[in-house]
């Protein structure tokens, strides 16, 4: 209880250096947490988002490239393949089911793709979950109507029964619009997967645009592919990639996803390593404000001391003050963590279709706080040590 | 019967060119419980070192301060702190109260070390000394007369066998300085607890019926203020 006194009279005593090093804190704690959270989401969320599909089938190229093309909406794609290359796989007795898709135009930066309405129909993007509308209905395969992915519907303003043009290429310039006119037949409801993010149409409605190569009317950007049983995709591994020459099949989905971010480990490492200086820094910054504030300090010390307080109790006051300007950081820091962690989640979002879940428990939600509050009280050990051997006679002056 | 024997005590400091010079070197030295004894003493004199000493805030280089069957002198700094938590009042010149602290806080914290912070009885020791309707002001609301008597009740909230008083009224105006004394014996004599105030004013020493001069009994060679 007098400790506890001793403890909040001081923090309001110094109050603009205690909420000025908390903010600091909660900035440090909020982005170490952040970093640590978009990390972790964000290989999992990408390793585990196959939408549905084991593999994917496209031109010769990167198995990388093939997938953020065909799954994620990411990137070029690596080249088209003959129809009769998806009908051949289709027809594979390892394959459960194929889907074919064509890219190659946009809607104001939003890219429209062409499939065939088994996607809606037959494919589950995650366990149990089937696409749904949240309003209209699937387009005829045979007609130029689209269905729109929910952000995209919200972030292009359209509606069921809206119409637009499709706009020529992967990335947007209204010079090359292109002179059909199609009719949104129904918007999706949110998936929080890629397909959030894409304008989709029929297949041949795509493959026939005006303006496209009529030589690759029938041709396919990629097949994304059900397979039976795992040892299918081996096989089919075999078959397209180290027999055949001529097209490269991508799987597993989830193993060459976390080979992408093997690759970007390091800039991970860095950003951790950035968080981890912020927070040193920050701890830094508690040691520096109550040793600044020794000075003013010492004479309540020595009347504490006057009054019988024991040199450990002064001590531990100190080192308790360092860790509570710490917890009150770290309280504020779950603040910073909602802003910053919602403006990233939103921007992978609109990036990807992928929603990362911010609020979801991670560790590092107890350990930073911890490890923040720890620091702090390190941090406040060496001012500790300075009351700690404060000269309770010289400082009761003045002395007759 | 004596609550306070001193005896052989010494107390010395380095100076600045690094010789040990002695402040406090007084052979005997006793107060009997329940007496109100005042020390005359000039600035400088090392009456305030005497006091720290007493108090157990300095530790002497020898000699024995017994605290009823305690002697000061012997404990650790740590023992010798829970003993003046447990035993002793202390009233500074300057007051020495807690800015950041209520005035009952102020009391609260000065029984706090000892027996334990008991809200009633420090609220009893304020209102005692008049400040009843300013338990929540801060020492910086109050005039100085005011933070004086707060310093008073901090000193006797605890129960204190000895009240130690170090020039109480040397930064207080005369009338100020009369009713705080007065205060200070008043309060002192209710609690029971024995007075051994030091001052260099002949006003505060003359109402005194015991005084002792300090520097007769203080045999170091002390540098006095003119």
């Amino acid at each position: 209880m007098t400790l506890a006194l001793i403890i909040l009279r001081s923090l309001r005593q110094h109050l603009l250096s205690t909420v000025i090093t908390a903010l600091s804190i909660a900035l440090a704690g909020g982005l170490l947490m952040s970093v640590w959270v978009v990390k972790v989401q964000s290989q999992t969320t990408f390793t585990q988002v196959n939408t549905g599909f084991d593999a994917v089938l496209g031109a010769r190229g990167s198995k990388l490239q093939l997938v953020l093309n065909a799954i994620f909406h990411l990137e070029a794609s690596p080249g088209n393949l003959p129809f009769s290359d998806y009908e051949f796989i289709k027809r594979h007795p390892a394959v459960k089911l194929a889907i074919p898709i064509a890219v190659g135009d946009n809607l104001r930066g939003y890219r429209i793709v062409g499939t065939i309405p088994e996607l809606f129909s037959e494919v589950e993007y995650a366990p149990g979950r089937k696409f749904a509308f949240s309003s209209g209905q699937l387009f005829n395969p045979a007609a130029k109507e689209a269905v729109l992915g929910s952000f995209a519907a919200q972030k292009l303003g359209l509606h069921t029964g809206d119409t637009f043009h499709p706009f020529h290429g992967l990335i947007y310039d209204e010079k090359n619009q292109h002179a059909e006119t199609y009719l949104v037949t129904g918007v999706l409801a949110p998936s929080n997967t890629p397909a959030d993010k894409v304008v989709w149409i029929p297949l041949h409605g795509l493959q026939t645009m005006s303006g496209h190569d009529p030589r690759a009317a029938t041709d396919v950007s990629a097949v994304l592919i059900q397979l039976r049983s795992p040892t299918a995709g081996f096989m089919l591994d075999m078959m397209y990639n180290k027999q055949g020459n001529r097209l490269t099949f991508a799987y597993p989905i989830g193993a060459i996803m976390a080979e992408l971010f093997n690759k970007i480990g390091w800039f991970d490492q860095v950003l951790t390593l950035i968080s981890y200086l912020v927070a040193l820094v920050s701890a830094g910054g508690v040691l520096v404000a109550i040793y600044n504030s020794m000075a003013a300090r010492r004479r309540d010390i020595a009347i504490l001391r006057a009054l019988g307080a024991r040199r450990r109790m002064i001590f531990g006051a100190i080192v308790l003050e360092a860790a509570t300007i710490g917890l009150l950081g770290m309280i504020v820091a779950f603040l910073a963590y909602a802003v910053i962690l919602s403006g990233v989640a939103a921007i992978i979002r609109a990036q990807t279709g992928v929603l990362l879940n911010a609020w979801a428990y991670n560790p590092v939600m107890l350990w930073a706080p911890v490890g923040m509050i720890a620091l702090c009280a390190l941090g406040g050990l060496l001012p500790a040590w300075k009351a700690y051997r404060t000269d309770v006679a010289q400082n009761l002056a003045p002395v007759s | 019967m004596s609550l306070l024997a001193v005896s052989a005590l010494q107390k010395s400091f380095r100076t600045p060119e690094g010789e040990r010079k002695l402040i406090v070197d007084v052979p005997q030295f006793t107060v009997a419980a329940g007496q109100q004894l005042a020390l005359r003493g000039e600035s400088g004199s090392g009456k305030t070192t005497f006091l720290h000493l007493i108090a157990g805030i300095l530790a002497p280089d020898s000699g024995s301060i017994l605290l009823g069957e305690r002697d000061m002198a012997a404990l650790g700094e740590s023992a010798r702190d829970r003993l003046r938590a447990e035993s002793l009042g202390y009233i500074f010149q300057t007051f020495n109260l807690l800015q950041g602290y209520s005035c009952l806080e102020n009391v609260m914290l000065g029984m706090a070390f000892g027996v334990g912070a008991d809200r009633a009885r420090a609220t009893a020791m304020l209102t005692r000394v008049g400040l009843g309707h300013r338990l929540n002001h801060y020492p910086r609301q109050l005039s100085t007369g005011q933070q004086q008597r707060v310093a008073v009740a901090r000193a006797l909230a605890n129960h204190p066998k000895l009240v130690l008083a170090d020039e109480p009224t040397g930064n207080l105006d005369h009338k100020n300085a009369r009713e705080s004394l007065a205060l200070i014996r008043e309060t002192c004599r209710e609690n029971g607890a024995t007075l051994l105030l030091v001052s260099h004013d002949a006003g505060v020493l003359a109402t005194f019926e015991e005084v002792q001069d300090f520097a007769v009994l203080n045999r170091a060679v002390t540098e006095v203020a003119p």
